[in-house]
């Protein structure tokens, strides 16, 4: 079985957009982190088609999702954090009624 | 030989098409916990194409971190805080048109940018084991390895005190 890497790059591409749409889209700042997983699950998936494809060491990009794989776990436990410290303090997670800074 | 060879092929792209289909449905839908769920299987789909890319720990890891635990982390989140029940709040805001059409022409750039670009692909599969990705951790990329490690300890205790109530 061999797929040839373009046809894996354009799909990466369009869950790329699909992620990025959702974060552009969402009000619920849970939605939006949600999105952002998407978006990092593409590129991951781009490393490893590189990897396995490229004339480079197949260690290298599965070594950086690795890394990424972890970069999103930290960013999940700390947005999650902050979307429940905004709930306290302000009663809503919906992006747009968050105006604390506004001016 | 030939006969599985193509099942494995048509089976492939039936997980792509699959993996593609729930992430819409993830951005789309009204009801966040339905998009949770649906996040999962989007997930679990990219597990199964890192299964047949040939990096099985990568699945390992990947069902095991985001399926396990960002997925429990999302659902918590969800249920502690979205008053999801209510159908009269609307869950999307005005720039839906203006992101959609965006997208597509952002798209419309990078797709032919792809297709046309020369790739030095090699013949054959380039695979690895759990083995020399534990040597090159440990050898070759031991410094961003502890300094991801520190991130990750530095991110999980701001986690605690950011969330942790004043009383």
């Amino acid at each position: 079985m061999s797929i040839p890497l373009t046809h894996l790059l354009v799909f990466t591409t369009l869950l790329f957009l699909t992620g990025l749409y959702g974060v552009l889209t969402r009000r619920n700042a849970v939605g939006i982190l949600i999105s952002i997983e998407i978006m990092l699950n593409a590129v991951n998936i781009n490393f490893v088609a590189f990897a396995s494809t490229l004339k480079t060491s197949p260690d290298l990009g599965q070594v950086f999702v690795i890394f990424i794989i972890v970069l999103a776990a930290a960013t999940a436990a700390v947005g999650l954090a902050i979307v429940l410290a905004i709930y306290r303090n302000q009663k809503t997670i919906y992006t747009d009624e968050i105006n604390l800074l506004k001016w | 030989m030939n006969f599985f060879s193509s099942l494995a092929t048509v089976s492939f792209y039936g997980v792509l098409v699959g993996v593609l289909a729930t992430a819409i449905i993830t951005v789309t839908t009204r009801n966040l916990f339905h998009a949770a769920i649906f996040l999962a299987f989007t997930l679990l789909g990219v597990a199964l194409i890192y299964f047949f890319l040939h990096a099985e720990f990568l699945a390992g890891v990947q069902i095991l971190l985001y399926v396990g635990a960002i997925m429990t982390l999302v659902i918590f989140a969800i249920m502690l805080t979205a008053k999801i029940g209510d159908p009269s709040i609307p869950q999307s805001n005005r720039q839906r048109l203006p992101a959609l059409i965006g997208l597509i022409v952002l798209g419309f750039f990078l797709i032919p940018a792809i297709l046309k670009m020369p790739w030095k692909t090699t013949a054959d599969f380039q695979t690895t084991n759990a083995v020399q990705l534990g040597k090159a951790l440990m050898g070759e990329f031991v410094f961003p390895f502890e300094v991801i490690s520190l991130v990750l300890l530095v991110a999980l205790i701001g986690a605690i005190v950011v969330s942790r109530s004043d009383q």
